[in-house]
């Protein structure tokens, strides 16, 4: 940083703060208007938009987007990156199905503490061995796809009434798969806002060195953050095999990691680490649901819906750190 | 990829004609000033420093002068005509060469691909491995340094680092050589090193320009200087007509007699002392670092270690606090025994250190004043893993207002802040910790003369409140005023304990040079074995 | 800066046990996957005759020679510090565009694959070197987007292009030359190219200083923005090429190839001892880390009554101890 930037922002600060403010002011909220937009746009043109049938569809299938995405961001508040999600989510609904006789609720805690030993096997190697995170995740997505195809062998139906319903059912309307997901969003926000394990991420992520000599406990948080994320990404898994009452452990959960980790780009989570922003995060995944779901709506087949896709990600990534050139020179 | 090994100046430039110019350069950032209207000029075969506070715009007017920023407004020059660099590669093609505080070189390439980076000699087309190491021998030989030009340059210490750029520099054969603060990490052998090739460019007719905060090597070194403050020209003149007294009262705009009143500073007199030791060191040992290290520091007084680069004064403090692991040694705090090797163990005990690398080791650049205050405190303010919001906020304004911290709010980001209220920030930060013994490892680094003596003053004030400080620096003036008593090391052990009462900096000088020939020979070992 | 608290490692004693160790730690970073390939390859020849076959071999070196030339590309721009996501896509689409491309002739079915593909990573490198972009977000768009484009060209996935009978772009990929497959042939040359370029070139000394360090590469004037731009061409023309070797291979426009291809270039890379931090690595590293991952899952179709699912699992494992290894090793070696 120069000298001149540095104590410039001190001397001058209300002169520039009227600059700085509509730039950040769009990094930090640029997601929620294009959400905003995009909803008010589909109201206009498309029909049939503004009915309990398409919303309760968009919600579920976001659910658990928003589910494994959540865990994401925690992740990359530490500076890290968790490629292995949508193996994770194969692996814990490949183990449904060979666990259903311990009834739903032992089939689901089975299926959750695969998710947690893969995490925490994520956490050891980058926490505490030191490997970087994108390899160690990349190695237990490889090995942990083929350990849900293992297990999982063909698709498997699930019939069990309880997962049925805890895929398919509803409490007031709302299904429980979103009942889950806001549940989930709720706590994860709590604890990035008020925890002290919350504060620590952030300032982990934000600069490792400073954090290990400021006495904080950075491997047990490191380690808790990819046990969380694996968790997640089990729940978003098991969920998702509830809903299709099937688990296909070679394609359930593909490209899952892409998805979230858009969804946290999008919503204003810099891959840099220091920062996490929940409500981002979930208008984020929500807006991505939105553009496909827009463009399933103008019967725009999937390659363009791609390409639009892939663009989008660009444009909004540039929105957010574009400027920040400027600032760094 | 094109060589330009040897793109020659516009017009030939004799010795005394200027060489490098700014005339009326302007430069801003979102709406502040940092330079405004800057002259400028540096002679061909003469050095110029350049002297300013932090802030004063400095080191925009470098990165003007190199190509990495373009100026808004005036004009650069050089050999008498106008030029307008739009990146650093623009300004070394024409022959203008810069030598970072940082060392900007590829770690993980040799020395030789470090020194040829971009101009490699070839051969068919392709990189003559061969004849690039040889030239490098040369050039090495040239400068009188002893490295081997094939080893990985990461492995070398930042002297050798230091030196290899100024190897890089001499190879391309440029006119104007810029070294911004050089000497900051070199050990006193390797600054005499580098003022010799310094001065052998200046005879050969390079300009130069040569930074740093180190007064005394200004008049060592320099022959010119212009002092720039608050973005503006203040001064240009020949180093002789200055004295020191002089330069600072213009560096700081005020008054001679004022600054004469408060010396040069910030310390008062003596400590409190006695009472039982609040640390006691022994047979510290760090592998290849310390051999059996011992300290006390008693309540209230501060103890000053010396050593000159390399000696362990860093890995001493380090090690007390379980940055770096011990061998050996016992560590015990107001009589109670200190787990070694263990940060938490460490603050748990009531040790803090406030480390040498602000920016890598301290400030949390992205996170507010607040949350960089709160974090070495965060359990102690949360209950059942729930951040108290109530108890950050008292302790956060209770330290800006002691520490008279300046920032727009408590949220404002740390990396906005000037260096001086960054470090305060890091202070607040291990005070939250309520320590009673306080490591500071060069907390005058690098900020501002204002900061600086309120830092000073600081340290004064939380001795006489009966803390155990341990205070580490290498200006003399610091050790010499701020200590009560200074223990030099030398080599990895304790080789002299002073008083500082009646201590003068050439006396202490004399003690930290004390055993010359030896040291300087285990030095360039130490730094060959630098990782 | 490049001393921090926690490494040790000045010292005055010379040879310190302290050197050898990070002698063998470098040894094992560039060296593991040599030794783990080396046994592999040892114990599968005693264990099953079909092994050291020379159609076996042949096979596997064939096999390997589509992900050999994404990893190639990959390995410049990891060494950049760079990731690229998208040549798995880049790939699947080379060969999509190759297949149809050949209903027009052989020049056809070779120039636009490459035309296309080419321009995609001259985006891609344009967006990262100017804009600053995040490569990781790039190329995941990129990858979006040239598997949408690939879908679009091939009705949604429905249509699968066939390379004419007798159409010498056949050739490609199904010929030889003194028995050796053109295919392992184009790799060796291929290797070669990169290994000189790498070594003895201004770009790959670029290459090699901004990731090394890319501040300082472009104080020091290197073109860094023309080297980022030039790698990112040079992969996705490497992985569109993979694509044009793969068409001639199978003769048609696979729409399904290539998901999860990238990932397996940048273990291949990994393996290979590249550091993922950019500067330092070799392209030999990068051949050998392809070569294991390939004998791996040849020795598992081997062994009859194992699941070829167990091929992903030996992978990833395999990916996780050597780099565990290397962390282990190279701890306190560290800067």
């Amino acid at each position: 940083m120069s000298d001149g930037t540095a104590t410039a922002t001190v001397a001058d600060r209300s002169e520039r703060s009227g600059t700085r403010f509509d730039i950040d002011w769009v990094r930090r909220n640029g997601v929620f208007v294009a959400l905003g937009l995009l909803l008010l746009a589909n109201v206009f043109l498309t029909e049939n938009f503004v009915s309990t049938g398409t919303l309760r569809l968009q919600l579920v299938q976001v659910a658990p987007v928003v589910i494994v995405a959540l865990g994401m961001a925690l992740v990359i508040g530490t500076e890290g990156i968790d490629l292995s999600v949508g193996a994770v989510m194969a692996l814990a609904a490949a183990l449904i199905p060979l666990y259903v006789g311990y009834g739903s609720v032992g089939a689901i805690a089975i299926g959750l503490v695969a998710g947690v030993v893969v995490g925490l096997i994520a956490g050891v190697l980058v926490g505490v061995v030191g490997v970087q995170p994108i390899v160690a995740t990349l190695g237990l997505m490889v090995a942990i796809r083929g350990v849900a195809n293992l297990f999982g062998g063909e698709i498997k139906s699930i019939r069990e009434p309880g997962l049925v319903s805890l895929g398919t059912g509803d409490v007031a309307g709302v299904p429980y798969v979103v009942v889950i997901a806001a549940v989930v969003s709720l706590v994860v926000w709590l604890v990035v806002r008020r925890s002290t394990y919350g504060r620590q991420l952030v300032a982990i992520g934000g600069n490792k060195l400073a954090a290990r000599l400021a006495g904080l406990p950075v491997r047990r948080v490191l380690v808790t953050t990819y046990v969380v994320s694996g968790l997640l990404a089990a729940m978003a898994g098991i969920l998702l095999a509830a809903r299709s009452q099937a688990s296909d452990p070679t394609k359930l959960g593909q490209l899952m990691e892409l998805s979230a980790i858009t969804a946290v780009v999008i919503g204003g989570t810099p891959l840099s680490g220091g920062q996490v922003r929940i409500l981002g995060t979930i208008a984020g995944a929500l807006l991505m649901q939105l553009i496909t779901a827009t463009l399933i709506f103008h019967d725009i087949p999937d390659s363009t819906a791609q390409i639009v896709q892939a663009v989008i990600v660009i444009g909004a990534v540039y929105v957010q750190l574009g400027r920040g050139k400027a600032r760094r020179s | 990829m094109t060589q330009h090994s040897s793109a020659a100046p516009a017009a030939a430039v004799g010795v005394g004609d200027p060489v490098l110019q700014t005339v009326g350069v302007t430069k801003s950032f979102g709406g502040v000033h940092a330079l405004k209207g800057v002259d400028f000029e540096l002679r061909a075969g003469e050095i110029h420093t350049l002297v300013g506070e932090n802030g004063a715009g400095k080191s925009t007017l470098i990165k003007v002068l190199t190509g990495v920023y373009t100026p808004d407004g005036g004009e650069v020059r050089y050999a008498g005509e106008t030029v307008h660099f739009r990146r650093p590669s623009d300004a070394q093609h024409v022959g203008i060469s810069t030598i970072y505080q940082e060392v900007n070189l590829v770690p993980l390439l040799s020395v030789a691909r470090n020194i040829f980076l971009g101009r490699e000699p070839r051969r068919f087309g392709l990189i003559d491995v061969g004849a690039m190491n040889r030239r490098a021998r040369e050039l090495m030989a040239e400068l009188g340094i002893d490295i081997d030009v094939t080893a990985e340059l990461g492995r070398l210490g930042l002297g050798a680092q230091q030196m290899v750029a100024l190897a890089r520099a001499m190879s391309v054969d440029s006119r104007v050589v810029i070294m911004d603060e050089p000497t900051s990490s070199l050990e006193s052998a390797e600054v005499d090193t580098l003022f010799r090739v310094a001065r052998g460019l200046r005879d050969r007719g390079v300009g130069l320009v040569f930074v740093s905060h180190r007064l005394d090597e200004l008049w060592e070194l320099c022959d010119r200087v212009t002092i720039l403050r608050d973005g503006e020209w203040v001064h240009t003149g020949p180093m002789t007509e200055m004295t020191r007294l002089d330069l600072v009262a213009k560096m700081l705009g005020r008054d001679i007699e004022e600054v004469r009143a408060e010396g040069a500073t910030e310390f008062g007199s003596s400590h409190l002392q006695g009472g039982e030791p609040a640390l006691l060191v022994s047979g510290l040992e760090v592998a290849n670092r310390l051999h059996g290290v011992d300290l006390t520091v008693r309540p209230g007084e501060v103890v000053g270690l010396a050593g000159l680069l390399g000696s362990g004064r860093s890995e001493t403090v380090k090690a007390v606090y379980g940055a770096l692991k011990a061998r050996s040694g016992e560590v015990t705090v107001a009589g109670r025994k200190v787990r070694t090797g263990s940060v938490r163990g460490a603050l748990a005990s009531g040790i803090a250190l406030l480390s040498e690398d602000r920016k890598a080791e301290g400030i949390v650049p992205d996170l507010s004043v607040r949350d960089n205050i709160a974090l070495a405190v965060l359990p102690r303010m949360s209950r059942a893993g729930v951040v108290s919001e109530a108890r950050i906020d008292a302790l956060v304004d209770t330290f800006m207002k002691r520490l008279r911290i300046k920032a727009s709010s408590p949220d404002q980001k740390v990396r906005e802040l000037s260096g001086g209220n960054q470090q305060k920030v890091l202070i607040a930060r291990w005070l939250a910790t309520e320590p009673t013994v306080f490591l500071l490892d060069e907390p005058t680094r690098g900020i501002d003369v204002g900061a600086k003596a309120e830092v000073q003053g600081l340290i004064d004030e939380l001795a006489e409140q009966g803390l155990a400080v341990v205070l580490i620096s290498s200006e003399m003036d610091e050790l010499v005023e701020g200590a009560d008593r200074i223990v030099v090391l030398h080599d990895g052990h304790v080789q002299a304990e002073l008083d500082s009462t009646d201590l003068s900096s050439s006396e202490l000088l004399a003690a930290l040079a004390g055993d010359r020939e030896t040291d300087s020979q285990t030095s360039t070992q130490a730094e060959g074995q630098h990782a | 800066m490049s001393t921090t608290m926690v490494d040790p490692a000045t010292s005055n004693a010379p040879e310190s046990a302290l050197a050898n160790r990070a002698r063998f730690a470098s040894l094992v970073q560039r060296q593991g996957a040599l030794a783990i390939f080396v046994v592999v390859v040892a114990v599968a020849s005693v264990s099953f005759d079909s092994f050291a076959s020379q159609g076996n071999i042949t096979g596997i070196a064939v096999q390997a020679s589509f992900l050999a030339m994404l990893a190639l590309g990959m390995t410049f721009v990891i060494m950049t510090g760079g990731i690229d996501l998208s040549v798995g896509s880049v790939f699947a689409l080379g060969g999509v565009l190759a297949a149809w491309g050949a209903q027009h002739g052989t020049l056809v079915a070779f120039v636009l694959p490459l035309a296309v593909c080419g321009a995609i990573g001259l985006v891609q490198g344009l967006v990262i070197a100017r804009g600053a972009l995040p490569p990781f977000i790039v190329t995941l768009a990129g990858l979006l987007f040239a598997r949408g484009l690939l879908l679009l060209l091939s009705d949604e996935g429905a249509t699968t292009y066939k390379v004419p009978r007798g159409s010498s772009f056949r050739e490609l990929a199904q010929g030889e030359l003194l028995g050796i497959p053109y295919p392992v042939i184009l790799v060796v040359v291929f290797f070669a190219i990169g290994g000189l370029v790498l070594h003895r070139t201004s770009y790959g000394a670029s290459v090699l200083a901004i990731g090394g360090q890319e501040d300082a590469a472009d104080l020091m004037g290197l073109p860094v923005v023309r080297t980022k731009v030039l790698t990112y061409v040079a992969s996705a023309l490497l992985a569109g090429f993979g694509g044009v070797m793969i068409a001639s291979y199978t003769s048609s426009g696979v729409t399904i190839l290539g998901v999860g291809t990238e990932l397996e270039a940048i273990a291949a890379v990994v393996l290979g001892g590249t550091l993922l931090t950019g500067g330092a690595g070799t392209v030999l590293g990068t051949l050998v880390g392809v070569l294991l991952l390939q004998v791996i899952k040849n020795v598992i179709n081997q062994i009859g009554s194992l699941d070829s699912d167990w091929q992903s699992v030996v992978s990833g494992t395999i990916l996780l101890l050597v780099v565990t290894l290397q962390r282990v090793l190279t701890r306190g070696d560290r800067t």
